[in-house]
């Protein structure tokens, strides 16, 4: 059923993606707004303050908003341009379905009638299948709201256990690993410890690119003398002028992790009394990294004994510290160790819940931390619950007035869904916020599992390359038509606020959401007048678990200009700061600060395990992907937007000049990049600013541009976060004509 | 912000171009950046440079325009050139020793950077300076600056040849460095024509990088 169109033109000639440029209003010297709507950025988990200018119901441009407190008026290039996905000319203004009769493969119709035959189709897989054949797809951009109201929409009105989200594909291995580690998934510390950090460890993130703000942050402590020290396979902006660049071989890092620590613990840069009292688990992490010596280390990672020596005495000998991390080490088969190691790191410093004495994985998404808490991945229940706990279950049972017993147990992840497709276990998909077809490793695959499903309904604003094999496309609403609340990188949760109606037939996707559950006749608990009713649901839902939010209100965020969870009351300020002497909470009952019965937090032994797919003499090079400052994630957005298109218009492969002399290679050359799995033709960039065995590709674009051809869909056992940041490829000079 | 300066440290930047795509964003010549963004040289290094008017107090652009089209008002901010009297010339693209002012050929105008006048002039930071997620690109007062950037000292005055022009933006340098002139030539394999002494910020960064390791 759901076959791509034949006729891809002229799919494309109607739906894009077509780049904006700022006209009419947006364009106009001195148009003088209607209102000013402060509100946060659409895009990363930083969530940046911005205040839009609205005109006749169209957003037309932005002020900076210099009063919120993580940036200050700062924004990067995408939040600047952010506005021109407004009255864009490819927004899906109708609800729209397939017929094979029409060019672009698709015919506008009805709302009423496209939820009538969702809802019916979701019916009739479920009567012959059962009712895991049908699977729901989120997001971790959609407000907080809207992620509780998938979890609710799908163990409650679908009652599927087949739901997941695409913070599977961000931000899971962090989260794995922070709750074992101190029972609690969220960054530690406010940003503004880093700026009296004497030692800033950052591995694995392209702060400039991906978290840009988060550079102001680091070059000011770095004002104050702090020593900086990045790890990652390129050079990348943060890391050009940093103190101590440390080039990783990709997939290595908790062996750099191990044998840090094992310098530490060789002389004694430890912090007795802060293990003794506050963790548990250290002896047994000790004797696992003995072995790891600096030049077993310096093998493995593919960084000098010296530079280890160096990073290891700076990291051991500072009073305060702040260590950051992103994908780059966490995509991996061992994401959730890699996590692991770098938490050893800290527990051993002691330098945690103190000022200046911090630690945090860069959440991704906009919402990549309030997405990831009530209940739209497939174990957990709001609250950050676990749906396969009896007590949890029971609590949310009576918060939504059903029975325990019929709540569904846990699903599988994002990517097993596509596998359970392949399989013929799924047999229909509801997606909202999720590109898969660009965003999953291997996607081929997922194109083929896309082309087997009975039946597809994608939720979007634009119609995206996975929704272009879609049955119904039901049109949902931008950032800014819509409001609720999000949580950002710092933990803190914020409010967004709607600027603009959704045009057309265009709804805001909880409104979608609850029209499905009334056509399926399932309304009961799905009838919020508005986000705030959700919220207010969710606060009673989540009081009591880890992520409390119980004690937040709109009204509170717009006080203080934003609550850091856990808010277990309504006279509780939020909390700032986790794991703070004196401090306890709602796991550990007065026993100490961490999030565990005793309190302590845990050493993991982090043991190293090559990536699944190491380089041979057939595949000798390893590819590693990631993001460029202009675009965002599968580029739904970004790609459409012209200026940040402008800015970086295609995927390049970035390469070493050794390794593109070894090739014949030379700048700009069109080459040819292939895995076991796919192929890829692209400009090369040669660069001195890459390790010579590895070459970079970003992800952002779809079909023969796409990153994910190549890539692997291994994954962490823990975490089931997919392994983007290896893989074995082979590289040659394409023979087409270059730029 | 009455008493705000520009500040540029061009060891910040991060090449995201934040700077340049709000640029156009500013209603004086809304749709058009004013602000140049290059990488200094890709193949070896992911360094950029933004470069914005620095507002010369004795503009060469303007001493050099036939027509008499480029102005600076009285509070050190120099301007487009008048729409009336520009003839297009690209005296001023040819001459501005930073490199500035933009010909826009299809309005036969040079247009550059006037720091934001729409904002400047009612108290409000530039735009560029406002979004800079690295803070390459500062907007503040002298005191701020001196708080927020103990390892800098700014410097207004620049060596080109024999000419010395001095600007009302400010250039961050290193402390280490004690120079008082920024000489273009200091970096090029060709024999200084200004002080040594700015030789020094080079020997002193390889020094620091030799300690690292």
């Amino acid at each position: 059923m759901a076959k791509i169109p034949e006729n891809s033109a002229a799919l494309l000639e109607q739906y894009g993606p077509h780049l904006a440029y700022s006209n009419g209003l947006k364009l106009a010297t001195g148009a003088d707004p209607d209102r000013l709507v402060d509100t946060h950025c659409c895009f990363c988990g930083q969530q940046c303050g911005i205040r839009l200018k609205v005109k006749e119901n169209q957003v037309i441009g932005f002020e900076p908003r210099e009063d919120f407190p993580f940036n200050q008026g700062m924004l990067c290039p995408k939040g600047v341009k952010r506005y021109l996905q407004g009255a864009h000319p490819d927004r899906l203004l109708t609800a729209i379905e397939r017929d094979p009769s029409s060019p672009t493969g698709f015919r506008p119709m009805a709302y009423e009638r496209a939820i009538e035959r969702v809802a019916a189709e979701i019916q009739r897989l479920q009567a012959d299948y059962g009712k895991d054949a049908f699977g729901i797809l989120s997001g971790a951009s959609l407000t907080t709201e809207k992620a509780y109201l998938m979890g609710k929409f799908a163990r409650v009105a679908v009652q599927t256990a087949n739901i997941d989200y695409n913070g599977r594909l961000c931000m899971v291995s962090a989260a794995a690993g922070n709750k074992k580690a101190f029972g609690i998934d969220r960054a530690a510390n406010p940003w503004s410890d880093i700026l009296g950090a004497e030692v800033v460890w950052i591995s694995g993130a392209n702060v400039a690119e991906c978290a840009p703000i988060t550079t102001n942050y680091v070059w000011q402590a770095r004002e104050h003398g702090a020593k900086i020290i990045v790890v990652d396979p390129r050079i990348t902006p943060i890391a050009r002028t940093c103190d101590l660049f440390l080039p990783i071989k990709p997939g290595r890092d908790i062996a750099l992790f191990n044998g840090i620590l094992h310098l530490m613990i060789a002389n004694d840069w430890l912090d007795h009394d802060f293990i003794n009292q506050h963790t548990v688990g250290f002896e047994a992490v000790a004797e696992h990294v003995s072995e790891w010596t600096p030049k077993q280390t310096a093998q493995v990672t593919g960084i000098t004994e010296r530079a280890i020596h160096q990073a290891a005495e700076w990291w051991g000998k500072a009073k305060t510290s702040f260590l950051l991390h992103a994908r780059g080490i966490e995509h991996h088969s061992h994401g959730v160790q890699n996590v692991l190691g770098a938490i050893n790191m800290v527990l051993a410093s002691g330098r945690i819940g103190r000022e200046h004495c911090g630690y945090a994985t860069i959440t991704g998404q906009g919402n990549g931390q309030g997405g990831r808490e009530h209940g739209q991945k497939c174990d957990q229940l709001p609250g950050g619950r676990d749906i396969s706990n009896p007590d949890h279950r029971a609590f949310i049972a009576n918060v939504w007035g059903v029975a325990a017993n019929d709540l569904p147990q846990a699903g599988v992840d994002a990517y097993e869904m596509f596998r359970k497709i392949d399989r013929g276990e799924i047999k229909g998909l509801l997606s909202l916020c999720f590109n898969p077809k660009v965003s999953l490793p291997d996607n081929h695959f997922i194109t083929r599992a896309l082309d087997k499903l009975e039946f597809y309904v994608a939720i979007d604003f634009f119609l995206n390359e996975s929704a272009h094999h879609a049955d119904i496309v039901l049109p949902g609403s931008l950032h800014e038509e819509d409001e609720g609340v999000v949580t950002q990188i710092e933990g803190r949760v914020i409010k967004i606020n709607q600027a603009v109606d959704p045009p057309g037939d265009a709804k805001q996707d909880w409104r979608i959401i609850q029209d499905i559950a009334a056509k399926m006749k399932r309304e009961r608990g799905f009838t919020f007048h508005n986000p705030r009713e959700i919220f207010d649901e969710l606060r009673v839902a989540s009081k009591g678990g880890i992520c409390d939010y119980s004690g937040i209100t709109y009204e509170k965020i717009e006080q203080q200009n934003g609550v850091f969870w856990p808010c277990p009351d309504d006279d509780h300020p939020g909390t700032p700061r986790l794991f703070e002497e004196g401090s306890t909470n709602v796991i550990a009952k007065g026993n100490g600060r961490f999030y565990f019965p005793d309190g302590k937090a845990r050493f993991n032994v982090a043991p190293y395990s090559p990536p699944i797919e190491d380089v041979d003499a057939e595949y000798p090079i390893i590819l590693t992907t990631g993001r460029v400052v202009s675009q965002f994630l599968s580029g739904t957005q970004t790609r459409r937007i012209g200026p940040l298109v402008d800015q970086y218009p295609e995927p390049c492969v970035e390469m070493h000049p050794q390794l593109a002399e070894k090739l014949g290679i030379k700048d700009g050359d069109l080459t040819t990049v292939e895995s076991r799995r796919g192929d890829c033709t692209l400009p090369a960039m040669v660069v001195t600013t890459i390790r010579p065995d590895t070459v970079f590709i970003p992800y952002h674009w779809a079909g023969r541009k796409s990153a994910n051809q190549l890539t692997i869909a291994a994954q962490d056992p823990i975490s089931k976060i997919p392994e983007y940041k290896v893989c074995a490829v082979r590289v040659r000079r394409s023979g087409e004509k270059g730029r | 912000m009455t008493n705000g300066e520009f500040f540029i440290d061009q060891t910040r930047c991060i090449g995201c171009q934040a700077c340049v795509q709000a640029c156009s964003e500013c209603d004086t010549h809304k749709g058009y950046s004013m602000i140049h963004l290059e990488y200094i040289d890709r193949a070896h290094s992911v360094q950029t440079a933004p470069v914005v008017c620095m507002h010369c107090d004795s503009p060469t652009c303007a001493e050099v325009c036939p027509a008499d089209a480029i102005k600076k008002t009285a509070d050190g901010v120099v301007h487009t050139a008048r729409k009336p009297r520009c003839i297009a010339c690209n005296n001023c693209v040819l001459a501005c020793p930073f490199g500035v002012p933009k010909m826009k050929t299809e309005f036969k105008l040079m247009m550059k950077c006037d720091m934001c006048y729409d904002r400047t002039s009612e108290g409000k930071r530039p735009m560029c300076a406002t979004v800079c997620p690295s803070q390459a690109l500062f907007f503040g007062s002298r005191e701020q600056l001196e708080a927020l950037r103990p390892r800098s000292v700014p410097t207004n005055q620049f060596q080109f040849g024999n000419q010395v022009i001095t600007t009302k933006a400010n250039m961050l340098l290193p402390k280490v460095g004690r120079a008082q002139y920024i000489d273009v030539t200091a970096a090029m394999d060709e024999q200084t024509t200004g002080k040594d002494i700015s030789l020094n910020i080079l020997m002193d960064n390889l020094f620091s990088e030799e300690e690292k390791f």
